[in-house]
């Protein structure tokens, strides 16, 4: 425990940090029950329209079906592929390891416009050959969010192998397992929380993605980010506002329960 | 020799699916863009010389390092701030400031730059407030201009400027403290002398994270800039998709990526990356 507790003054300070912190997410409580068709604060009545409007409206549903999908095969995509190649990196540590790692991790490192624009030239060029995976098709958005978030993946595989104490496997391959054997009954069963959280980071990125989207789509391959830039960019949409509000309690939801769950595991 | 060899085979068999992967969906097509910056629309550094001449692209460029400095100088204290509550507060304050840090971080960048406009805008909540209760007659201009980036961005950042600073005061040694505060040191000195000196590795790690994330940040400047504050990013944007000029749009690339590239390595001299996480 430390024994050099925070003063009032960086109290007060925090305080007013996480004030800052908190506010526009509060903010878009209010909006989102207008009854008004635009941006403005409810005087006096409140209404539900704009949540109708998320259930009723097509456009919501199916862009929230196409992030679902998307979110879905890039997640898987990624997963695997950081999977493997963390298990190569971990059980034969080839040469090199640091500057292959390094160019994995590009993706993550690099600013995001300059991924975009760079993913934005793939599938236009990939467009003119194979019209599945090509500019504004849901398959190349899948294509494109699995390049950017597979290096998150990988780091958090790698972190949790890097936990994994070597002797275990080191006995394993003594009494004569194939690799094969090592990796799916020795290794993975041993970083099975890194590969769901990995899964898990993963689907959240592709879900939320938008730097990238907006540069690889146009009317097609619309996600739910993609939808709610074009609601904000032109009037904007108190529907928004609604979906936000959702989109913040399902987050709040899902972290309480994970403070609950790692509380009771350790 | 066997072993030897099956091994490497077994690691270039794992390790190959995702370098592949990644050799021919992204180092390929960026040598593509560095291509496009050398050919269109004529082959030739003409485009990198536009960038040297271009007023609008300097005064892009120079408004981008602006903000982006103004930025890192106050997340990165305002961040120092919580996460001095967040690593040494009591369990209920910590508690507090960890709900008020991971909430912001996992919302996206889209629902928060929202939730500012909701804030900020001609009929927001500051504005309808300040109006109900007379304070002003017109709404401020709070968002579509410099400002409104500035508090967008700010917002984004605290959350990754918190990690790096957390890793430091957590590697610090309890009895350091203890020392200053024995041999008479007041409680703002051992503060200023001792405690913030020693956390300097997470403050270079989060200044720099910070300041790289600014300098290539999209989102958040092209809704709360509402096209008056335009920034470097949404500068590569509108060269590609408004104006088409995708050769100025690549070579900006480019140049954003080298400057990146710079800092990044500068970065690496001082901080160890695991003292990031």
């Amino acid at each position: 425990m430390p024994t050099y507790r925070p003063g009032p003054v960086t109290l007060i300070i925090a305080a007013l940090v996480a004030l800052f912190l908190l506010m526009p997410l509060l903010a878009v409580i209010p909006v989102s029950l207008t009854p008004s068709r635009m941006l403005a604060m409810p005087s006096g009545e409140l209404s539900l329209r704009h949540y109708r409007a998320l259930i009723e409206d097509p456009r919501w549903i199916d862009s929230i079906l196409l992030s679902i999908r998307i979110g879905i095969v890039s997640s898987v995509f990624s997963t695997l592929l950081a999977l493997c190649f963390s298990l190569g990196v971990w059980m034969f540590q080839p040469r090199f390891t640091a500057a292959l790692v390094g160019f994995v991790l590009l993706p993550m490192v690099v600013p995001p416009v300059v991924s975009a624009i760079t993913l934005y030239f793939l599938l236009t060029s990939i467009s003119g050959v194979n019209s599945l995976f090509g500019y504004d098709t849901w398959l190349g958005v899948a294509m494109a969010h699995s390049v950017m978030t597979v290096p998150f993946a990988t780091v958090l595989m790698l972190v949790s192998l890097s936990q994994l104490d070597r002797r275990i496997d080191l006995a394993a391959r003594g009494l004569g397992a194939s690799v094969w054997q090592r990796a799916t009954r020795i290794i993975m069963p041993n970083i099975k929380f890194g590969i769901i959280t990995a899964a898990l980071l993963s689907f959240v990125l592709s879900w939320e993605e938008i730097g990238v989207t907006l540069f690889i789509t146009s009317v097609n391959a619309i996600t739910l980010p993609r939808l709610m830039w074009m609601g904000l960019r032109d009037n904007i949409d108190p529907a928004i506002a609604a979906l936000s509000v959702i989109l913040i309690i399902i987050t709040v939801l899902v972290l309480a329960v994970r403070s609950i769950a790692v509380r009771q595991r350790g | 020799m066997k072993g030897y060899l099956s091994d490497r085979m077994g690691a270039a068999l794992l390790m190959a699916p995702l370098l592949l992967f990644l050799a021919l969906a992204y180092a390929w097509p960026f040598l593509g863009v560095v291509k496009w910056s050398f050919t269109l629309p004529t082959p030739g550094v003409g485009q990198y010389e536009a960038l040297l001449t271009d007023d609008l692209v300097q005064s892009v460029f120079i408004r981008t390092l602006r903000i982006a400095a103004i930025v890192t100088l106050v997340s990165v204290a305002a961040a120092y701030a919580i996460t001095v509550v967040w690593v040494r507060g009591t369990p209920t304050q910590r508690l507090v400031a960890e709900f008020c840090i991971l909430v912001p971080f996992w919302i996206s960048v889209l629902t928060r730059a929202f939730g500012w406009v909701a804030l900020l805008s001609n009929r927001g909540l500051i504005n309808s407030w300040l109006q109900a209760v007379g304070f002003i007659s017109e709404p401020l201009a709070l968002v579509r201009n410099e400002f409104g980036v500035i508090v967008g961005m700010t917002h984004f950042l605290i959350p990754f400027a918190v990690f790096p600073l957390a890793s430091a005061m957590r590697a610090l040694d309890d009895r350091v403290l203890l020392a200053a505060r024995g041999l008479g040191s007041s409680r703002m000195r051992t503060f200023w002398s001792v405690f913030v000196p020693m956390t300097r590795s997470g403050i270079i790690g989060a200044a720099m994270i910070v300041f790289v994330f600014s300098l290539g940040f999209f989102v958040t400047p092209a809704i709360l800039g509402g096209g008056r504050s335009v920034m470097v990013a949404e500068l590569i944007y509108l060269r590609i998709f408004q104006s088409p000029d995708w050769g100025l749009g690549a070579a900006i690339s480019v140049v954003l990526v080298l400057f990146v590239g710079a800092l990044m390595a500068l970065l690496f001299r001082y901080v160890r990356p695991r003292q990031l996480i």
